[in-house]
Formats: structure tokens, sequence, C-alpha cells
């Protein structure tokens, strides 16, 4: 009997060791990105804009077509990209410190003006890159490097939830939240990154896409309490679905 | 009945395989990756029978594993 694979590393995954810590889902995010540039038959037609964040030389493995913007700008470059080029897909991929601190205006703006293009914010409800900091997603209670007795509502105010503010703007067509550590959410996140793409080929404004990361390094649990964690620090504040479609 | 193989130079020996696998297959085993990380690699357990369902490809942050039936 001939053995069949069932499930194998895309071809657009350079097959070389990613930057990231073991156990952050970035590595994740990007799997879903080649198997949907596959499935959906749109490599030769996707550019990825990338904002700053450890997935900037996490990205190194992909083998898509990408350009980075300066930390926070990626929607604004991702904008005059999608202008000049209004046929070819264009993601951004910003970490929640990228979009939803120092670019949370440039976000905000281009779901406003409904550009056509599709955002993916990766939610690791910190600042992974430089250490480990709160970041503007880190919910309460949650102890971070720059909040060691957990983010208190008095010094630190309340965690914003970014899939909930876009989709209040007439701009932003489609707007969801989803996670990444069980395979049942891997999959749904999948669905939900196709629904927002397959809405951009359809020229319909702005989609967006958040995606719950782990960050075990920050959480500093070990990989088995990960779940565990995340059901008790994450996803009550942040609840999963499909907050806008249209 | 399944298998699955682990490439020890990408993977950073986190364990969401095993922790996720629906069949209990897998194990810490006893060699270590390649990549510098210096933890173990999962491995099959004996006695078990994997399915071939790749739950544990489908979490893998690293793409490390490969299923064949
Ligand atoms: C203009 C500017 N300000 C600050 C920095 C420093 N910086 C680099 S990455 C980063 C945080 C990125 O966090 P996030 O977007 O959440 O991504 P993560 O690393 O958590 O995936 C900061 C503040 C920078 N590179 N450029």
């Amino acid at each position: 009997m001939m053995e069949e694979i069932v499930y194998q590393r895309s071809k657009y995954l350079r097959p070389m060791l990613t930057y990231y810590c073991a156990g952050c889902q970035h590595g994740i995010v990007s799997k879903i990105l080649v198997e949907l540039a596959e499935e959906m038959n749109i490599v030769n037609n996707l550019a990825i804009c990338y904002g700053i964040g450890c997935y900037v030389a996490g990205t190194m493995n992909l083998d898509l077509d990408m350009f980075p913007a300066l930390h926070g700008r990626a929607c604004a470059v991702a904008t005059g990209f999608k202008r000049m080029r209004p046929n070819q897909l264009v993601i951004t991929y910003q970490g929640d410190g990228d979009c939803a601190s120092i670019g949370l205006g440039d976000t905000l703006q281009a779901a406003a003006r409904g550009e056509n293009f599709t955002t993916i914010m990766v939610n690791n409800q910190n600042y992974g890159c430089t250490g480990g900091q709160l970041a503007p997603t880190t919910p309460i209670g949650m102890v971070t490097n720059t909040s060691p007795y957990g983010r208190s509502v008095e010094a630190q105010g309340y965690p914003i939830r970014m899939a909930e503010l876009v989709a209040n703007l007439d701009g932003c067509r489609y707007a969801a939240r989803g996670a990444l550590t069980t395979p049942a959410q891997i999959r749904q996140a999948k669905k939900y990154v196709r629904r927002a793409l397959e809405l951009q080929q359809q020229g319909h404004g702005y989609t967006f896409v958040e995606l719950l990361s782990a960050c075990p390094s920050t959480y500093k649990v070990p990989f088995d309490k990960v779940k565990a964690f995340q059901e008790e620090h994450v996803y009550p504040v942040f609840p999963t679905g499909v907050f806008k479609e249209e | 009945m399944g298998r699955i193989v682990v490439d020890r130079s990408v993977c950073k020996g986190c364990g969401y395989c095993i922790q996720f696998c629906p069949k209990h297959v897998l194990h810490m085993g006893e060699q270590r990756n390649t990549s510098g990380y210096g933890n173990h690699c999962p491995d099959m357990l004996e006695g078990t029978e994997c399915v071939a369902c790749a739950t544990c490809a489908i979490v893998c942050p690293d793409s490390a594993i490969t299923v064949y039936r």
C-alpha cells in the first residue's frame, strides 16, 4: 500500500527556522496566509505590507511578495499601494502595538475612508518585539514587564477592543476576531481571513481581522498552560466572532 | 494507520501537538531538536494508533510536521 501525504509544509514557507520564540503563534498566522494564498490561487496577486514587531524577522520565511512600512504606518502605506494597483490584493500584517497604539490613527482613518484592503492584526496582548511591555490591548490584571502588579484601571486604563471599534465605522465592511490556540479556533480563524479576502476581491471596502495569539514568553507560563491562561485572562475580554459583515 | 515525521531542524519543542492530539499518540521523545533551542522533539508513542487527522500539523506554529497515511 502506498503512503499518501495528508499534510505537509507549504512550499511558500521557506525551509528555515523562524525567529519566533517557541510557542509563539505568529507562525500559525504565516501558515494561514500561505495556505490561503495557495488555495485561493492568489500567490502572484497578493502583496503584504507589514508593520514593525516580532513578525518583521519572522515573515522572512514567507515566500510571498511583501514590503515593510514604518512602525504603525502599514495602513497608510497600503492605502497608497492599493490606490495605484487596485487589482492587486493587499493585506496589512500588524501587531497590536503597531495597529492599536502607534498606528491607531492610521488604522481608523483607513477604515473610515473605506480603503479596499484587509488588515490582519495579531493581538498578543503585549509589545513582544521590544521585550513584553504593556500594550493598549493588555487585559486588566495581566502582568507584563511594565505592569509588574498587573494592569490596573487607575494607572493604565482599559484595553481597546479593536475589532468592535473598527466595526463601528461605516467604511468598514467586515470585522471579525479569531483565536489561534485550539485546532477548531485555527480553522475558524482561517475562514475569517478567507472571507475578508473574498470581500476585498469583490471590492467591498475595508476588512479587518483580529487574531488572538499567545505569547508564552511574556505570559511566563509553560506551554501546556497557555490555553488555560488565555481562557482565564484573554477570552473574557476579547470575545471571538464576526462583528460586522455587509 | 497514520504516521508523522517531525522536522527537527525547525521544531522548537513547544509541545502544542502533544497537547491537542485527539488520540494521545504523541509524547516528548528522546531526541532533541537541532534548531538550537535544545528542547526535546515530539515522537509517536508505542502501541497507539495515529488516524492521520493532521491536528498536530495544524497547531504546529513552526510547520514542522508532515503527516502520512
Ligand atoms: C517609530 C517607532 N517607535 C518605536 C519603535 C520600537 N518598537 C519596535 S517593535 C515595537 C512594538 C511592536 O509590538 P506589536 O506591534 O504588538 O508586535 P509584536 O512584537 O507584539 O508581535 C516597538 C514599540 C519603532 N521601531 N519605531
